[in-house]
């Protein structure tokens, strides 16, 4: 029994979570939970509000508190393809799959993650750009390859595109236990649900953690539309087509001039 | 003004998409093509996805040929029973265009298609017109009369059996090359997303020696009964079409026709193919950059698999 216990301990020891003295507790709280996408959409800011709750001899022995809050959005294997020169002209002659990657990945933070906690922390918890596992198809196979030329340029275009970000300043503490982040989400992130991971950090330790989430959802006329022609193609492309003639026939009609 | 697009998932800016409706419409009723060889360009330089702006396009140009027909159906100058051959043709094109659309997306090359259907197609058609046009130039410079086109000049598809009697066009051909040539029409239109007016308006006038008179008008009944099919096809095996897109575009299409077919008719023929030509090369030439040109990025991403 005793072992047991001790194998315990010595588990959440290496891991890093919840040392037997962390007595803090995070309350975190968004904006919106229901994002929805209407016509004049052109993308939202959500904000984070947050608290560490906890006795104050707990926290007394303690330098400030880190916050790093890290937004994931839907998952959809893509395809990473790299053009050569073939006869003079570039084709896409090589690519790799990659299996469900987050869409989008936002890594927000009070100070820069080297400064909030070691290398080896990072790795353990995934935390980061860098750190966040990508598996790969190889051979009907999925495995990780961590200095695929394939991955680094993934991360570099979702970068380029706003969807995978780290940004070191975005979490403003207001008091020493009370914070807040500004969520902003592009117009062209893709819809779905969203999870917000929120850690707690003080001297470079894990000492709390809390999730939350949140939606992104076409609604009305938007939604209406992405239906009809996904489920109902041939009447979909039917009515666009005789939207197309009624478009030309009124306006032969108006601008008739014989 | 911006307004999300439900298919292609991006926001544009509504009078931006007009605006771009309207400079086509323009071009494309000086010219009387359809225009989609300039507009899906455009769609996908503005961050629209080349799948749905092709399909998109098929919709616009089917609007703005139909509302072309009317105008020529009106005046007597189409030719039914050419465009209803033509069209035989044209249906199983479109439907094997759409085909290997849906083939090439899977296999990661439908943009290297297009584009090198863009450079090869544009320059060839644009180096033709230019050729044409000039030497009908330089012909009317030195005040020779216009060259006729004799209708007794037979090339070897005129032997072919079929024959069938085109009324108002006082053509007598076999339908097969008549069919081929509805084939490829709606074949090169279904994966370019362009309606191939300015294909199929040399290509019956010189092959088939209809004359330019009932040409234009059933190019356009041609045109807007392949892109009408082509959109239903297109909505039903890759739901890529998007009807706000197509909506906007086609508004802005419709009008500036009108403004275009108006100023092309001050304009002399010879200097109008001329223009066009140069525009269509240009085109071509722009295509030809893209895929000679060591690209920024030799990487891209593509999602698959179903919707997240």
């Amino acid at each position: 029994m005793k072992i047991v216990v001790a194998a315990v301990l010595v588990f959440l020891g290496t891991i890093g979570v919840a040392t037997p003295a962390a007595a803090e507790r995070l309350v975190v709280s968004l904006s919106n939970h229901h994002v929805m996408i209407t016509s004049n959409y052109t993308g939202v800011e959500l904000v984070l509000f947050g608290s560490v709750e906890g006795d104050a001899g707990a926290a007394a022995g303690r330098g400030s508190y880190d916050i790093v809050a890290t937004i994931t959005g839907p998952r959809q294997s893509l395809r990473t393809r790299r053009k050569s020169r073939v006869l003079g002209i570039w084709v896409n002659t090589a690519s790799r799959t990659f299996v469900d990657p987050p869409s989008y990945l936002a890594v927000l933070s009070s100070r820069p993650l080297d400064a909030i906690t070691s290398a080896e922390n990072q790795r353990r918890l995934q935390l980061g750009i860098a750190d966040t596992p990508l598996p790969e198809l190889i051979n009907n196979d999925i495995g990780e390859v961590s200095s695929d030329p394939f991955r680094a340029a993934l991360l570099q275009l979702m970068r380029k595109h706003g969807l995978y970000k780290e940004e070191s300043n975005a979490v403003t503490f207001l008091t020493p236990a009370l914070f807040r982040a500004a969520i902003s989400l592009p117009a062209d992130v893709p819809i779905g649900s969203y999870e917000v991971d929120v850690k707690l950090f003080a001297d470079g330790h894990l000492i709390a953690q809390t999730d939350s989430a949140f939606e992104i959802v076409k609604v009305g006329f938007e939604q209406f539309v992405v239906n009809a022609a996904r489920q109902h193609g041939l009447l979909y492309g039917l009515a666009t087509a005789m939207m197309a003639l009624l478009t030309g026939w009124i306006a032969s009609v108006a601008f008739r001039r014989d | 003004m911006q307004i999300y697009l439900p298919i292609a998932d991006i926001p544009v800016n509504v009078f931006l998409v007009l605006a771009m409706g309207l400079a086509v419409g323009f071009i494309s009723g000086m010219f009387g093509i359809g225009g989609g060889f300039l507009m899906t360009p455009l769609l996908i330089f503005i961050g629209v996805q080349p799948a749905v702006a092709v399909a998109s396009v098929t919709t616009h140009v089917a609007a703005s040929s139909f509302s072309g027909a009317i105008a020529y159906w009106r005046r007597k100058a189409l030719d039914s029973t050419l465009a209803l051959t033509l069209l035989g043709g044209g249906i199983f094109g479109s439907g094997a265009g759409v085909a290997l659309f849906t083939w090439l997306r899977a296999l990661d090359q439908l943009d290297l298609v297009i584009g090198l259907s863009y450079v090869t197609l544009l320059s060839v058609v644009g180096i033709l017109m230019i050729a044409e046009s000039a030497r009908a130039i330089v012909r009317s410079r030195h005040g020779k009369p216009p060259e006729l086109r004799r209708p007794g000049s037979h090339v070897w598809f005129h032997g072919l059996p079929l024959k069938l009697r085109f009324k108002r066009s006082k053509v007598y051909v076999s339908a097969i090359p008549v069919l081929a040539i509805g084939f490829i029409i709606g074949f090169i239109g279904a994966i370019m997303g362009i309606g191939g007016g300015f294909l199929l308006v040399p290509m019956l006038i010189y092959l088939v020696r209809v004359p330019t008179a009932t040409v234009i008008g059933t190019s356009m009944v041609l045109t807007f009964i392949t892109m009408a099919s082509a959109t239903v096809l297109h909505a039903a095996t890759n739901h890529l079409v998007d009807a706000v897109l197509a909506l906007i575009l086609m508004v802005g299409g419709v009008i500036g026709a009108q403004f275009g077919a108006h100023a092309g008719q001050r304009i002399r023929g010879e200097w109008l193919r001329l223009f066009l030509g140069l525009l269509v090369f240009s085109v071509g030439l722009r295509f030809a950059f893209d895929l000679g040109v060591r690209p920024d990025d030799l990487y891209s991403i593509r999602f698959i698999g179903g919707e997240p």
